[in-house]
């Protein structure tokens, strides 16, 4: 893999909580990536981001052809050509990967959206979550923080769940308490965090219908799969996911990217 | 490395000559109440925003607006600071959010009329008058007031989810609008004058008709103004109805209007999308909203809010009868289906290529939703459609930066069709 030579197209996806940044050749081929934590410094963390992709890409700045950024910090992108949201985005790069039409599920550090693709790609549909972040990566961090449990260990141990225990709260906070309380009771912590990953699910669900074919995207799927696996339990769709989940906005803005700059 | 962009642009906004006009009309307004609340020279009633204000003109009173005050505590941005207070009386952070800021700003002795005009305080009510039309919390309001300054609440309570109007519907609010008279009757001191009643129908029907002219400009392509420049211009319509003063400054608008459409002078350049606004505006935050819509090209055109003040069944001949089917009518007292039919009458006119939708959290009567209406729109005129949170005056319940990628998406889901 390498594109000394050949123009790149880079796209950064900006979030509240991770900053993701993808580099594709002229064949949509995606040549190198990097995902960081946002920090409080956006700018900052898009260019080591942008650094990290290219040498993975084995491409020069000089290679880039153009850069649009997405997401929460899009604007704070200094070396972006151009932005679009992180809905425009998250549905391109879904659709390049699974050109028909399709439900996009994203699941995000701070937002979840729902959008609906014809089978041309064309948005039909979107949700975004209301007023506040229960069903997100925040959720499950701050439950990793209430459990003592590294977040990397929790989608093993839910899969290990035998009985799964259902939480009743909406917020955030709250669902902590109710954790504690599940565990004094002496219920199992993987059936716990089984019904922590059921949460982020049933808030999801709440937004919008779903479609026969769904995609699921973002970061909570990339690291904890075993969602996709409840996903596909609980609705019975056809419940595809990209080879890198996470990445799936950066693509989406490194396509658009790619398109702007073959229509100058 | 690619050079930094240029900051997202900002629209000229294109200002309306008749604001000037405007201003005094709403200064006069303040002025005049200010100085009866100290000298006594008049009666001060405080009335819903549609309540039964035609009948409290015609008997000499001055009407002061308390939503109107409220719409101008969340348009300052004092509101949010003010709300806690009205929530430690214990009046919840769910219920409208007029009611809470306006308390509030009593308790804290707190108002924009200080900086605006230089006015110390709201002026003492001798009466207030509701109707429920709008909803309960009005009402309880004004039972606040009532308590607080020991004045006479008295008021008219509306049918509610009408489908087919019924004759007995209208009757019963007509009735209930004359059986004010004696309680009015004694606190004004003075007899109730039909001419005078009827005169104030009559202007108020005529600033009806002026006013919808002036939204109906709007069906222009491209449209002379925006929804964020009616909620303005409104003022008279909701704070001067049953004046000539406000039939004047229709005029006034509708001629600069008018001229804009001949010319082909669009509020937003290059205007590429045309928006429906259902809901109650966001009072604290109109100019930020006006500049991100104006920046995407995107005019909104026409609202439900605004279309809310025009009564043009009032009839000078039949005044009660007339007020009582005006306020029955009104879209904020009917069913889903009849709302639906309004809305594709709006479009049919406006050409609107996009519905948002705004769920105000302490609004549920204008937040219209709730109940899978924006599902059944969308389907039946083939049109995208968004629903944003926020409220009218209560800040902390409007997440900007998810509103604002909502919007922006929305637009780009438009530029796609």
């Amino acid at each position: 893999m390498g594109a000394m030579n050949k123009t790149v197209f880079v796209g950064v996806d900006v979030g509240a909580s991770r900053t993701k940044v993808a580099v594709l050749d002229g064949e949509k081929n995606l040549l190198g990536f990097c995902v960081r934590k946002s920090g409080t410094d956006f700018q900052k963390t898009a260019e080591e981001c942008l650094e990290e992709s290219l040498k993975m890409a084995e491409a020069s700045p000089e290679s880039v052809g153009k850069c649009f950024s997405t997401g929460y910090g899009r604007k704070n992108v200094s070396f972006r050509d151009d932005t679009k949201t992180e809905i425009g985005c998250h549905a391109r790069g879904a659709y390049h990967y699974f050109p028909i039409a399709i439900t996009v599920i994203d699941i995000g550090g701070q937002d979840n959206k729902i959008i609906r693709l014809d089978d041309q790609g064309r948005r039909v549909n979107f949700k975004m979550n209301r007023k506040c972040a229960a069903g997100t990566g925040a959720f499950l961090e701050e439950m990793s923080m209430r459990l003592d449990i590294p977040l990397e260990e929790m989608d093993g141990l839910a899969r290990t769940s035998e009985h799964m225990v259902e939480l009743g709260s909406y917020c955030t906070v709250f669902s902590g308490t109710e954790v504690l309380e599940k565990i004094r009771q002496g219920e199992k912590v993987a059936d716990i965090v089984k019904g922590l990953f059921y949460s982020v699910i049933k808030r999801v669900m709440e937004m919008d219908s779903l479609t026969d074919r769904i995609v699921m995207t973002g970061g909570v799927v990339e690291h904890n799969p075993y969602i996709v696996e409840m996903v596909r339990e609980i609705t019975g769709k056809d419940v595809l996911v990209p080879e890198h989940p996470q990445l799936t906005g950066a693509v989406g803005a490194a396509l658009f990217a790619m398109e702007a700059s073959l229509t100058e | 490395m690619r050079e930094e962009m240029a900051d997202e642009k900002k629209s000229m906004r294109k200002e309306i000559a008749a604001g000037k006009t405007l201003k005094k009309i709403m200064a006069d307004h303040f002025y005049e109440l200010d100085d009866a609340a100290r000298t006594g020279s008049k009666k001060i009633a405080w009335c819903t925003s549609v309540g039964p204000a035609e009948l409290l003109r015609g008997m000499g009173f001055l009407v002061y607006y308390p939503e109107n005050h409220g719409a101008m505590l969340g348009a300052t941005r004092m509101a949010t600071e003010l709300i806690p207070y009205a929530n430690a009386q214990g009046y919840s952070p769910d219920i409208c959010s007029y009611l809470t800021c306006d308390v509030g700003s009593y308790l804290q002795k707190k108002t924009p009329l200080t900086i605006a005009y230089g006015i110390e305080s709201v002026p003492r009510p001798d009466v207030l008058v509701f109707n429920t039309n709008q909803c309960r919390d009005v009402q309880d309001w004004f039972a606040w007031y009532s308590r607080e300054l020991n004045v006479p609440l008295i008021g008219i309570h509306t049918h509610r989810d009408i489908g087919q109007i019924r004759k007995y519907q209208i009757q019963d609010i007509a009735r209930q609008t004359e059986d004010l008279i004696p309680a009015l009757e004694e606190v004004s001191g003075e007899k109730f004058d039909m001419d005078r009643f009827k005169e104030a129908v009559a202007f108020s029907r005529r600033t009806s008709e002026l006013w919808r002219e002036c939204l109906e400009s709007a069906a222009a392509i491209p449209s002379p103004w925006t929804f964020f420049d009616a909620t303005i211009h409104m003022g008279p319509a909701v704070v001067a109805r049953g004046t000539k003063e406000a039939v004047d400054y229709y005029e006034l608008l509708l001629a600069e209007l008018q001229e804009r459409v001949k010319s082909g002078i669009a509020a937003v350049d290059g205007e590429r999308h045309r928006i429906y606004w259902e809901g109650m505006p966001i009072w604290g935050k109109l100019r930020a909203l006006s500049e991100q819509f104006a920046s995407l090209k995107t005019c909104v055109v026409a609202s439900t809010y605004c279309n809310s003040w025009i009564f043009d069944q009032l009839d000078p001949e039949e005044p009660f009868e007339s007020m009582g089917r005006a306020y029955t009518e009104l879209f904020i007292v009917r069913d889903e289906p009849y709302k639906e039919q309004y809305i594709k009458d709006c479009y049919d006119k406006f050409r609107f290529d996009g519905i948002l939708y705004h769920d105000a959290k302490t609004c549920p009567n204008n937040s219209n939703n709730r109940y899978g209406m924006p599902e059944r729109v969308s389907e039946k005129l083939g049109i995208p459609v968004i629903t944003i949170n926020g409220d009218l005056c209560d800040l902390r319940c409007y997440s900007e930066e998810q509103a604002k990628t909502n919007i922006e998406a929305f637009i780009e889901q438009l530029d796609e069709r």
